[in-house]
């Protein structure tokens, strides 16, 4: 079920939360929205789940317009709040129960969705406990269990993985992979790898607009247009390397590395390679080129680039 | 019609988990039986076998005891986060405010059931007038819905509790006496108009007996517009103004 997001714009107060926001999500596409805190993810995700209104623009979930055709959208759509909001004295397979009948699942399917969550979530042994009683990582899986109880086709989730340790990260990053496979799902979080590690496509917004949008790929490229090496050069004195390595035509910046004897960081001019110049004059002033790293540009440099602004 | 069962269901449920039923009933129980059959003015200083001794203690039961059932139904949500759960549910907003209104009458309606005894007693005491008894409990219901949806409503604009409760005393205060004593103090259409918004003259004379539909009218309109007013509350966060 595909997602169309035709510039919505909400305001609170005078102040944009989202300003004029549009792309378009495809079925079994996970799409990943990345942004500062702040930026507008949790608004356009409540947006699209019927939470709140835009003042300006629309969302097509299917063929519904969120508008015109609330319920409809509302019966596609399995969501996971911000902080996963749950009722803490309901054990957790009443909850699921409770859900389950709110979002229309018939009557004689309800007991075998619920023992499906339970097992995909992971939640056997928790079952029969209050959700208060759970730690933070368990109570996220009933919350993803909540979500996917009634087989939506679209999955929204604000911060999935917020809380977690890194074996519950990793659990949950796979079954959002599974998922994905055949849903639509839009995940919102602010940390890096996460994204590359789930997601199809991203979509970086800032102060409510986007700034980016494409593959991992596709954004890695575009933020490695200039090449990066990270350079070790001894019996050299460090002022005098620096000068002429600065001197170097196709370098742009020079950088020596905080902490590292001898190591420098060397920035090139787009489109050029100063691996050759490099080498040649260390080779003119006889110092010893130990180590030549290129480095990859990460996306934490493009994220830090399209949002600190 | 299905879903507001659900969450009345839930609602109940969770009244019963988490002891406020059973305080409530307990309490109720306790506050009416003791002034009706033990303390004071009561039954057997009557000569009369009725029940509107009782009527007229529960009259003022009830008032206290309904906000703080009321009180927890959406400012918890509200607080919780668990709003935004529900009201992303395919269902509507009428659907939860009914649904938790549901839930509250029918714990009142049990704690009234566990006063049957009291009828039967007096039943076996002398000639009870049964129709009177049955509409002093459906005034005791009417006036409990009432109750009931000022305190929903109290109970959506805010997300504490405490406020919820006191707004839903102060509020249920002008029903209960305020409009009365305004009634006393002016004359001629002032009086009779704040004689009609008080509780208390329509309340008494349907427990008198007199079913009218002028009364009837009353208690639903103020149920009405209450719910309505609560619905509206929730709603608000999804208009584009």
């Amino acid at each position: 079920m595909d997602i169309t997001v035709e510039g919505i714009t909400k305001k609170y107060g005078h102040q944009k939360a989202v300003d004029g926001i549009s792309f378009h999500v495809k079925t079994g596409e996970v799409l990943g929205f990345l942004g500062p805190n702040g930026a507008g993810k949790t608004t356009t995700m409540k947006i699209i789940t019927c939470m709140m209104a835009p003042n300006k623009g629309g969302v097509r979930v299917g063929d519904h317009s969120i508008a015109d055709e609330p319920m409809e959208v509302k019966s596609q759509i399995g969501y996971l709040p911000e902080n996963n909001p749950l009722y803490l004295d309901m054990p957790v397979i009443d909850y699921l129960a409770y859900t389950a009948a709110l979002q229309g699942v018939a009557k004689h399917r309800i007991k075998s969705r619920i023992g499906e969550m339970i097992r995909t979530c992971g939640l056997t042994a928790e079952k029969h406990k209050r959700i208060g009683e759970l730690s933070k990582g368990y109570r996220q899986r009933v919350g993803l269990a909540q979500a996917i109880i009634h087989d939506p086709r679209v999955l929204i989730l604000d911060e999935p993985t917020s809380g977690l340790d890194p074996n519950q990260i990793m659990e949950i990053r796979r079954l959002i992979k599974e998922l994905g496979k055949e849903k639509t799902v839009i995940l919102s979080t602010h940390i890096l790898p996460e994204v590359e590690a789930t997601c199809d496509r991203i979509l970086i917004i800032n102060k409510g607009k986007i700034v980016a949008d494409g593959t991992p790929e596709t954004l890695r490229k575009q933020a490695t247009g200039r090449e990066l090496l990270r350079i070790r050069i001894e019996d050299g004195d460090r002022d005098r390397v620096f000068s002429t390595l600065q001197e170097l035509e196709s370098v742009a910046l020079v950088d020596p590395m905080p902490g590292m004897q001898n190591y420098f960081e060397v920035q090139s001019h787009p489109e050029h390679s100063s691996r050759r110049a490099i080498f040649e004059a260390c080779v003119r002033h006889h110092w010893v080129l130990t180590e030549m790293t290129p480095m990859e540009t990460k996306l934490e440099d493009l994220f830090r680039d399209l949002t600190v602004k | 019609m299905n879903k507001i069962w659900i969450i009345a269901k839930k609602e109940l449920g969770s009244f019963f988990d988490s002891l406020t039923a059973y305080i409530m009933l307990v309490a109720f129980l306790g506050f009416s039986g003791f002034f009706t059959w033990l303390y004071g003015a009561d039954i057997f200083l009557r000569n009369q076998a009725d029940l509107q001794v009782f009527f007229n203690i529960a009259y003022w039961t009830l008032f206290f005891f309904i906000p703080a059932i009321t009180m927890r139904m959406l400012a918890e949500e509200n607080k919780t986060g668990t709003m935004e759960l529900l009201l992303t549910k395919p269902i509507t907003e009428w659907q939860v405010v009914f649904g938790k209104f549901t839930a509250c009458l029918l714990l009142i309606l049990i704690a009234l059931l566990l006063t049957l005894p009291y009828y039967l007693t007096v039943w076996k005491l002398g000639p009870v007038d049964h129709g009177a008894t049955l509409t002093g409990y459906l005034g005791l219901l009417l006036m409990s819905a009432t109750y009931i949806s000022i305190g929903l409503f109290t109970s959506s604009v805010t997300s504490n509790q405490i406020v919820a409760f006191l707004m839903a005393l102060l509020i249920g205060l002008f029903f209960h006496i305020i409009f009365d004593v305004l009634a006393h103090n002016f004359t001629g259409g002032m009086g009779t108009f704040f004689a009609y918004l008080g509780v208390s003259s329509h309340y008494e004379s349907i427990s008198r007996g007199v079913i009218d539909s002028k009364d009837l009218v009353y208690f639903f309109s103020v149920i009405f517009l209450a719910l309505v007013s609560s619905e509206i509350v929730l709603s608000k966060r999804n208009l584009a103004d």
